[in-house]
């Protein structure tokens, strides 16, 4: 075979990385190089430095190591009986490839990833080599995420959360039984092993920062996660379920979905058609409600359609749980406390801050709350405000259809 | 009426020392005209800025200063003034910076947040590309932010770039940083930054390959990275090519799956026990459509055909002719399969219902469609063909065809276009009945439909032949 050029083996081994849909940088330390010596910073926010015609953002220079693999996971492109075209990077070539997009802006840091060669802890050495290099050969002070592997020797864990600012195991798939049908070589019980390791080193390091201040960091901005959505049967419920339990279990971040998408050279037992977008987008939401509304994942459950299991797709699960829970509304925005005001539909976070902020210094009036708002429409039926009783609205029996975006045609060719 | 020269777009401090006199003053905001550098309204004159006394002096608000910094470097004109008329107010109302439903306050808080994000932006999109001067590589960039905050985000560059050589040029200033100092210079153009760079190829191909083509998302990329910044992002240039090929590679991706493995043949002499089936079927009584019709109409074709087409049920011609698809919607079947380029003799039909069902008016019979019933009773039939044959691509044309075919109802329009596997290992497809392109009204859509029933039969002769 031909050798590959840098630029052949970038696109062979991004191509093979663009299945994970992590790219975040945020939430790590402070760092700058004010000092004149090294490269980069961190800011707490992460910036997108571009985005795809794919809606994802760029953030990361997101690569494989190598695409060859001795699994044979059905879902991914880099299985072993798939036939893309295989590459490999040095240590070397990563770290060059990385600091040179890094002095042009183009990227905020690495997200390293895999695929398995020789043995799980040869693999991992030779990411954790990428790491080391960048930040003690080159002082490098940018973002840097490891996909760690399961299998890997712990003590090979423990270097990585040291030179990496996030680590990440996928647990693939949302339950064990599509775990053992798709992914025969990897093990439910391993992976969740691994993040409990990655948990303890985590807490561990916070724990010697409160006693030392120069004890060093274990993987500040955390772990995280990725489930594919669509490629087995496992429902939404199953689905938000799982992320609850990893979320309460090992302290994760983050925990993404993937919705999965037809890949080249696709394996006979997987379904071939678009992945899911809008299943994705609704677990993200729910998601969200979670992590910044107050709901808990029994109460997503109740939002989502009693015969599928999955959250309703044209209207979005915190309308669908409101609708639900008629009761809880309408909300007075001049007097409900916090927590009820989340709940409404169409109020986020930050509206929400600014009504209790102004509901010091006046009633709120609908035009009032209006203004603090991006849709009004949405909203008028579940408030109460100074000029504004919603009378029987919500005992509306069509009050989705009041609310909810029109219905529209589907796409023949979907 | 007092008038405002402020030294730069930027210039915060000027406004800040200014307006603090003024609202000591007690002047109003009506009598005040805010404008950057010598304008040539300068003729007519204005009052002299009210003296500054140091000594009576009052303090705002941390949040009123932040919120009056950003807003200060937004685009719009009347920000000056604005942000004085917010200045006169809150010093009778202390409390106002808390009221974000004021009007007033509200606006501000726009035009601050418009700032914050094209500072974010700059943060994100500035590309630098290397050249060579003087003291070595230097690394440059030529930027179009949308307000005044190139100085303002000087810092982020120097945190981030502090031993680079670098500089940021734009329309209005330039910042230069040589390792120790920070220079601004005057606004330059385009072409005054380097036309290339090495590395931009790799840039570039990365963001080509780290696209999915699976999930086209346009919409949310265009609400992150406006069009506006496109003309200085090298990658965006690769943008409406990728839209292009996304929806054609998704389509092969989806036309080279592998075929399931072909199942292994039953044992024995096919064609008696075919033969045995079919004189089994000429006595069915299963349901009531024996009564009427004049003879079972069995399928018919090779059977060892790779392909086996279901259809609804045989219409006038066939009951009197015994055999399925010679009548009108049969002949413009034959037609779209000569055209989709399908070997109809490699081709086995067959119905899902096998009785004709019709009402009688006047001397006509017409067509009528088999309910579940009697598709359910027929599909003992149906069933031992496709068990018997073993074709490796099942087409179901038409919903009852479909129904037969996954012992379920389905929508064409949701099942057509994608393979369904099968229990048996065969692959199933979905498509319309040919007789529903014949009740077609309109001439235009008839075609249209008729061509893409052409398409459909199209993707599934590539599947056969790729067998």
């Amino acid at each position: 075979m031909a050798q590959l050029s840098t630029r052949q083996k970038l696109e062979i081994l991004a191509d093979a990385a663009k299945y994970d849909a992590s790219c975040a940088s945020s939430g790590t330390t402070k760092r700058d190089s004010r000092d004149g010596k090294g490269i980069g910073s961190t800011e707490g926010m992460g910036i997108c430095h571009a985005y795809a015609p794919d809606g994802r953002c760029i953030s990361l220079l997101k690569i494989l190591l190598t695409n060859s693999c001795i699994f044979d996971c059905h879902y991914c492109i880099n299985r072993r009986s798939s036939d893309v075209r295989r590459a490999r990077f040095t240590a070397q070539e990563v770290v060059e490839l990385t600091l040179n997009f890094y002095r042009r802006n183009y990227i905020e840091g690495l997200f390293l990833s895999s695929g398995i060669i020789a043995s799980s802890d040869y693999t991992m050495e030779q990411m954790v080599e990428v790491a080391r290099s960048l930040r003690e050969d080159h002082d490098f002070r940018g973002y840097i995420h490891l996909k760690t592997i399961p299998d890997a020797d712990p003590a090979l864990l423990q270097q990585a959360g040291l030179y990496a600012d996030r680590l990440s195991i996928n647990v693939e798939l949302p339950t064990d039984a599509g775990l053992q049908r798709l992914a025969p070589e990897k093990d439910g019980k391993r992976i969740e092993g691994a993040m409990r390791h990655l948990r303890n080193g985590i807490e561990d390091g916070h724990d010697a920062r409160r006693k030392y201040k120069s004890a060093p960091r274990f993987a500040p901005a955390g772990q995280s996660t990725q489930m594919i959505v669509g490629a087995d049967v496992a429902d939404d419920r199953a689905i938000i379920a799982r992320a609850s339990s990893l979320y309460d279990r090992h302290k994760l971040r983050r925990v993404y979905y993937s919705a999965f998408s037809p890949i080249p050279s696709p394996s006979a037992v997987l379904p071939l058609k678009r992945p899911p977008l809008m299943r994705e987008h609704r677990l993200y939401q729910s998601d969200w409600m979670i992590r910044f509304y107050g709901y808990d994942a029994r109460e997503i459950a109740a939002a989502t359609d009693a015969a599928t299991g999955c959250l309703p797709l044209d209207i979005d699960p915190k309308l669908a749980w409101a609708l639900n829970h008629r009761a809880a509304f309408p909300v007075d925005v001049n007097r409900a406390p916090r927590e009820a005001l989340l709940r409404v539909p169409g109020l986020g976070v930050k509206a929400v801050n600014r009504i209790l902020m102004s509901r010091r210094h006046r009633r709120l009036r609908l035009d009032d709350v209006a203004r603090l708002t991006t849709s009004i429409k949405k909203l008028r039926p579940f408030l109460i405000a100074a000029d504004w009783r919603p009378l029987t609205l919500t005992d509306r029996a069509d009050l989705r259809a009041h609310i909810a975006p029109p219905a529209q045609q589907l796409d023949l060719f979907a | 009426m007092y008038r405002i020269a402020l030294t730069a777009h930027d210039d915060f401090d000027g406004w800040r020392g200014a307006a603090r006199r003024l609202a000591m003053a007690g002047v109003d905001p009506a009598d005040i005209l805010w404008q950057v550098g010598e304008a040539p309204g300068d003729l007519f004159g204005g009052d002299p800025l009210p003296p500054d006394r140091a000594d009576a002096g009052f303090s705002v608000s941390r949040a009123f200063i932040d919120l009056a910094q950003k807003a200060s470097l937004h685009r719009d004109p009347e920000r000056f003034a604005l942000l004085y008329a917010l200045l006169c107010r809150l010093r009778g109302r202390p409390g106002l910076m808390e009221d974000k439903a004021d009007p007033l306050l509200r606006r501000i808080d726009i035009l601050a947040k418009a700032v914050r994000r094209d500072i974010h932006k700059m943060r994100a999109f500035v590309r630098f590309r290397e050249m060579a001067d003087e003291g070595g590589e230097r690394f440059v960039a030529w930027f179009e932010p949308e307000h005044h905050i190139v100085r303002a985000n000087a810092g982020f560059f120097l945190r981030r770039f502090a031993a680079m050589r670098w500089s940021i040029l734009t329309p209005d200033v330039s910042i230069h940083w040589d390792g120790e100092t920070l220079i601004e210079g005057l606004g330059a153009q385009r072409n005054d930054a380097p036309d290339g760079d090495p590395v931009e190829a790799l840039w570039t191909g990365y963001y080509a390959a780290i696209f999915n083509p699976a999930r086209l998302k346009t919409g949310a990329m265009l609400s992150e990275m406006p069009k506006k910044y496109w003309r200085n992002l090298p990658e965006a240039a690769l943008i409406p090519d990728l839209i292009a090929g996304a929806q054609a590679r998704e389509a092969a991706m989806i036309a080279t799956a592998p075929l399931p493995e072909k199942a292994p043949r039953r044992q024995g002499d096919i064609a008696t026990v075919w033969a045995t089936i079919r004189q089994e079927a000429m006595g069915c009584t299963r349901c009531a459509l024996h009564r009427d019709a004049t003879q079972t109409v069995f399928g018919e074709g090779p059977l060892d055909a790779p392909l086996l087409f279901i259809g609804e049920q045989p219409g006038d011609q066939e009951d009197l002719a015994g055999r399925p698809f010679v009548g009108p919607a049969g002949q413009l079947f034959d037609r779209a399969l000569a055209q989709a380029g399908v070997d109809r003799s490699r081709a086995y039909v067959t119905n899902a219902v096998k009785h004709f069902k019709f009402e009688r008016q006047g001397k006509r019979r017409l067509h009528q469609s088999p309910d579940a019933g009697e598709i359910e009773a027929c599909r003992w039939w149906l069933g031992q063909e496709i068990e018997l044959i073993r074709p490796r691509i099942i087409v179901a044309l038409g919903a009852s065809a479909a129904r037969a075919m996954l012992g379920k109802a389905v929508t064409i329009s949701r099942t057509r276009g994608s393979a369904i596997a099968l229990k048996d290992g065969a692959e199933g497809w979905v498509t319309v009945h040919p007789s529903y392109l014949l009740r077609l009204p309109d001439a235009e859509r008839q075609a249209a439909e008729q061509a893409r029933f052409v398409d459909d039969l199209r993707v599934v002769a590539e599947r056969v032949k790729r067998g």
